[in-house]
């Protein structure tokens, strides 16, 4: 009695879990019958830009649909040499896509940088901390939110409180005394425009993009070009493409006036 | 259960035993696809490290300072869990009161809440401009950021699992003895700890252990209310997130460490789950 109903639950979970199966599969078939699909891996720092960069390339190329993964450059790299499938790759830094290159999985030819970014403090709106400077970052008990050294904008904060260090006695200690506030290192951009958006950190130190993205919620404290660092952003096709017209194809359309027009919206230095 | 059923019945000619064959090789493909599905990738992540790098990456400090801070919080966690969920438990496995649906739904909650969405409900509550955060802030207590945010994160997370089996427990206690204990005049709570607690200990910490198995195991929550933090509120989890980058060595090792600590967690539930009154 007690068996019997227990294998018809399991026969009726199974019944269920099937016909899910059933229905995804069918839904992919559709799609994939009707589209080529493109892989795109590209930094979290592209993901509004490319958004839509990929909604007008649909609408301009019927018949390929263009699927996104947006993560840390760092991480995307590392799913890319341990084996994921993708047919373009757009890194927010040049160290990370030489990683891939040297991995022998990008095709050299199609390596380009289509897009340069600074950056830039940001505070919340309402600027609690008070901060009107960069000096202001080095008051104790600020609450600062910067990249971990695993992602690019980690490693240009670090890079620019060095050159604000060594450049004149009004930053002295700059870099140690802004380290001091540090109260998380993120992984990801986006996470670190989230605590300031929400108020929860004082500062963050973030490209120019993401402030841009973060609308009225954040205000900015801009960094001078002198000491500042001026991002280079990398795409290229993988070797292992199995559509590498389409993945070039797309690359174009990122280099051209319409995509450059799409990147400069979203903050962006152009390079065209 | 299936054979000695079939045992009773006489030989149904080779039809009936050509099918009693296939399902029982179907069943045992089914069988082996599944255990082979979860233990590959288990031991794929002792294949790709050798035992040199292992030992060498726990003198890293960032591993180290991980591993201490998880066992920390995870240990604290699982105080703060034991003194809260063992009365929620004990009240709700000896009373039927109006609502109790209610509370047990609700301390329910956060095991299938997606990491991502409690840690964001911390974050709104306790933030710094959060729903109570606020007031917090006024008298200069600010919990984000820091490692009680990492612990607040685990204990929320967490909870459901002991409180679970706390409740099963108490309740799996033979009533007759609570009873004569209170007809001998012996206080409540005199029965309570001389007889209730002693007779559910084994369920009790099997729950606990559970609960810390998953404050150990706490990512999105933490990451997103916590931050990341070496030596303050990077657990684990976090480090192995962190360090995916070109050398995947300490993520390697702390992922084999956490899988020896999964292992230990479910040994020792088997054991005590064998120790347990009416075990089923």
């Amino acid at each position: 009695m007690k068996n019997t109903k227990m294998i018809v639950a399991i026969a009726a979970v199974l019944v269920v879990a099937m016909v899910a199966v059933a229905a995804v599969s069918m839904n992919g078939g559709k799609s994939s019958a009707a589209s080529t699909e493109v892989t795109v891996f590209a930094a979290a720092s592209l993901s509004k830009a490319f958004t839509e960069i990929g909604e007008q390339y649909e609408a301009e190329h019927s018949g390929v649909k263009i699927n996104f993964n947006f993560d840390g450059s760092a991480n995307l790299k590392t799913q890319l040499v341990n084996g994921a499938t993708a047919d373009v790759f757009a890194s927010a830094d040049n160290k990370n896509m030489n990683l891939t290159q040297i991995a022998g999985l990008m095709d050299n030819s199609t390596v380009k940088t289509f897009v340069k970014n600074k950056v830039t403090v940001i505070i919340p709106s309402g600027n609690p901390a008070g901060i009107t400077s960069l000096t202001d970052l080095t008051k104790s008990g600020l609450k600062i939110v910067i990249g971990d050294t695993t992602v690019p904008i980690g490693n240009y904060t670090r890079t620019i409180l060095k050159n604000l260090d060594n450049s004149s006695s009004e930053f002295t200690d700059y870099e140690a005394k802004v380290m001091a506030n540090v109260v998380s290192q993120e992984s990801n951009v986006n996470n670190v425009v989230t605590k300031v958006a929400l108020g929860e950190a004082d500062a963050g130190f973030v490209y120019t993009t993401d402030a841009a993205g973060a609308g009225s919620n954040v205000s900015l404290i801009s960094i001078p070009d002198e000491y500042n660092v001026i991002a280079v952003y990398p795409i290229g096709a993988l070797l292992s493409t199995t559509h590498s017209a389409e993945a070039i194809s797309f690359i174009e359309y990122v280099l051209s006036t319409e995509g450059q027009a799409i990147l400069s919206k979203y903050g962006f230095i152009t390079v065209i | 259960m299936f054979d000695q059923r079939v045992g009773t019945i006489k030989a149904k000619g080779w039809r009936y035993d050509l099918e009693r064959y296939a399902l029982r090789f179907a069943l045992g493909g089914m069988v082996i696809v599944a255990i082979a599905f979860i233990s590959i990738p288990i031991a794929s992540l002792f294949l790709r490290i050798d035992l040199q790098d292992f030992l060498a990456s726990l003198s890293d400090p960032a591993v180290i300072d991980a591993l201490w801070l998880s066992l920390l919080t995870a240990t604290a966690s699982t105080a703060i869990v034991l003194a809260f969920g063992t009365p929620i438990a004990y009240l709700n496995a000896h009373n039927n009161y109006w609502g109790r649906a209610i509370v047990d739904t609700i301390t329910d909650i956060p095991a299938v809440l997606p990491p991502a969405v409690a840690g964001l409900a911390l974050l709104m509550a306790f933030g710094r401009r959060g729903v109570l955060g606020q007031y917090f802030h006024l008298f200069g207590i600010d919990i984000a950021f820091t490692t009680t945010a990492v612990v607040l994160a685990q204990v929320f997370v967490a909870s459901p699992f002991y409180i679970r089996q706390a409740r099963i427990s108490f309740q799996s206690v033979d009533s007759q003895f609570e009873d004569a204990a209170r007809t001998m005049g012996s206080s409540r709570l005199r029965t309570f700890s001389r007889i209730s607690l002693p007779l559910a200990s084994a369920g009790l910490l099997s729950g606990a252990i559970m609960a810390w198995a998953r404050a150990l195991g706490e990512f999105g929550a933490t990451i997103m209310f916590a931050g990341n933090m070496p030596g303050k509120t990077q657990t684990m989890p976090l480090a192995i997130y962190t360090s995916l980058e070109g050398d995947l060595t300490p993520a390697l090792s702390i992922s084999i460490i956490l899988v020896a600590i999964s292992f230990g967690v479910i040994l020792a539930v088997k054991f005590l789950g064998r120790r347990m009154p009416n075990a089923s």
